[in-house]
């Protein structure tokens, strides 16, 4: 009786060891656990949308409601050797394309994005670690600029390439990227920013052109931007989550 | 006999007599034992419903919570108004070198600083002292990994906030709320002696231990049609897609880094209301209440006969 219950216990002890060091291993450790847990992106993504449609506008501030002090998070300065030639040369040659799925790809320089219709928005920059800023913002409705490249019928996702490299490893920058799909890349709020609080675009803020997708978490909103790609999936691209922070762990849908 | 004889014999009496009046002590306790199941009636108290919904809510509460500091600890200072003035946080966890260089974990309130390493600001973590706003025996994850934070939180705010509404929804209709739950004119006119009574930690026995006292009923009204709504509406605040379609949210909270405040406030509201639900139940019998929220059934001492002198 007595060794029956010393053994007991000392099962039970390891028992309860062995349970505590899978808790340090902890669920967030394993590979499917976390896909469980981020099944709730998409009911999250598709409850918000069916509230939100494609036309609802995120609230717009007045000028007194800017924030004096506008944090710049992510890559301060790209600093590569080509971004700082452009910095040199005030982004004359900068171009953004757009191509992948699309009729008519095209090439814009900063002063034919600008020649396009603008729009300018008071708006509020909600970082996913909390905070926010509001800042005015000025730049042209990425619609227009789409509908004059004219996206295939396949077209799903407006895929942002940008020039600032996120690893310290020169042989592998791993550029920021980012996307939208065609409902949030389309919001009248949505646009190829270059101007903030009425100044050309700093470039800790993202210089010479920045993404604004007002109903999306900072991360959304790419910087340095320089390529547009339509495509169907972004399956085939780096990670294949959509985003550089999305191939970290960031889930895609970035409405919350 | 000898005197020695005499001498054990003595010995071995007194252990008897100890020994016997140990055995009246145990037929004493058990008889009143027996007395007290005899009396005790067993009450039918929480349905199936409520005990299911009960421990659902008691994960997604822990899990939420904890998620949360692990959200916080991304950016960890609270701010009033409409953006974040990080000048002027209305707290902020933060640290500092000492002269020594060592890290000292400070919290700010207001323009106030408290030195609390090892707790806010600075903690260690596999024996390393690193900042931290929460420390990582308080977050989940338990190392800084918003990314995952984010996952669980979103996870179960979807449980807790369908859990919550089948509550509310059960709760008026089988007239729980209405009937347990709802503080009445005629609770409200014995506050005063509930709460002395509280104090006094005399919980009711008989009738009156089938219901709700009037400060439980406040208690569990508020979390459950105060708190509750008022953390998930603070939360659906801090949604940028969500400010776009019910913008008047953010008037109703004063912007957006107010409803994040709010939303801490809201969850240590909810972390005080459970520390002081699990002393209610260890004063008033653990083992009792604990079987009433699993098994449904719950003991009421019978009423005391009224003491004579």
């Amino acid at each position: 009786m007595g060794t029956d219950r010393r053994n007991f216990l000392a099962r039970a002890a390891a028992g309860a060891g062995a349970l505590a060091l899978s808790a340090c291993k902890g669920p967030s450790e394993t590979t499917w656990f976390p896909k469980v847990l981020d099944s709730a992106e998409v009911l999250t993504k598709k409850v918000q949308r069916l509230f939100a449609g494609s036309t609802t506008l995120a609230p717009e501030f007045t000028k007194a409601d800017i924030s004096p002090f506008f944090k710049a998070n992510g890559t301060l300065n790209p600093g590569t050797t080509d971004y700082n030639a452009a910095v040199a040369n005030n982004f004359q040659d900068w171009k953004i394309s757009v191509g992948g799925l699309v009729e008519h790809p095209l090439k814009l320089s900063l002063a034919e994005l600008r020649a396009l219709p603008s729009r300018s928005q008071i708006t509020r920059h909600d970082c996913v670690e909390g905070w926010s800023c509001i800042g005015e913002w000025t730049g042209a409705p990425l619609k227009n600029i789409l509908a004059l490249a004219v996206p295939r019928a396949n077209a799903r996702y407006v895929v942002f390439y940008c020039a600032d490299p996120m690893s310290g490893d020169p042989t592998d920058p791993q550029y920021y990227y980012e996307s939208l799909d065609l409902i949030e890349a389309c919001h009248p709020q949505t646009i190829l920013a270059y101007d903030m609080n009425g100044e050309a675009l700093s470039v800790p803020h993202g210089a010479p052109v920045r993404l604004r997708c007002e109903r999306q978490l900072g991360y959304k909103h790419a910087n340095n931007v320089q390529r547009l790609e339509l495509a169907e999936s972004f399956d085939h691209i780096n990670g294949g989550n959509g985003g550089y922070w999305e191939d970290n762990g960031y889930t895609w849908w970035a409405g919350i | 006999m000898t005197s020695q004889d005499s001498a054990a014999g003595l010995k071995s009496s007194s252990v008897a007599g100890i020994e016997d009046k140990a055995r009246g002590a145990w037929r004493g306790w058990q008889e009143r034992r027996r007395t007290r199941l005899s009396n005790r009636q067993m009450f039918y108290r929480h349905t199936v419903s409520v005990r299911v919904l009960h421990w659902i809510n008691a994960i997604c509460l822990a899990i939420m919570f904890m998620s949360g500091l692990q959200i916080f600890n991304a950016h960890p200072a609270l701010y009033w108004g409409r953006y974040s003035d990080f000048d002027h946080p209305a707290l902020w966890l933060t640290s500092e070198q000492d002269p020594q260089g060592h890290l000292r974990g400070i919290t700010q309130i207001g323009t106030t600083r408290f030195d609390t390493t090892g707790w806010l600001g600075a903690s260690s973590a596999d024996g390393q002292m690193a900042e931290r706003g929460f420390p990582s025996w308080a977050t989940l994850p338990g190392p800084q990994w918003l990314a995952m934070g984010r996952l669980w939180h979103f996870f179960f705010a979807w449980i807790f906030v369908i859990n919550g509404f089948l509550f509310v929804v059960y709760a008026i209709w089988s007239r729980h709320f209405q009937r347990d739950l709802l503080p009445k004119m005629s609770d409200l006119r014995h506050l005063g002696r509930d709460i002395v009574d509280h104090i006094r930690l005399r919980f009711p026995k008989g009738e009156a231990a089938k219901h709700y006292n009037v400060l439980q009923k406040i208690a569990y009204f508020s979390v459950v049609f105060i708190l509750g709504p008022l953390i998930v509406l603070t939360g659906l605040t801090m949604s940028p897609t969500m400010d776009s379609v019910f913008p008047f949210l953010l008037w109703i909270f004063g912007g957006r880094q107010s409803a994040r405040t709010i939303h801490f406030i809201c969850a240590f509201s909810f972390l005080g209301f459970f520390i002081i639900h699990i002393v209610m139940v260890i004063l008033a019998g653990p083992w009792n209440e604990i079987r009433s929220m699993i098994t449904g059934r719950y003991a009421i001492a019978p009423e005391e006969p009224p003491h004579g002198n």
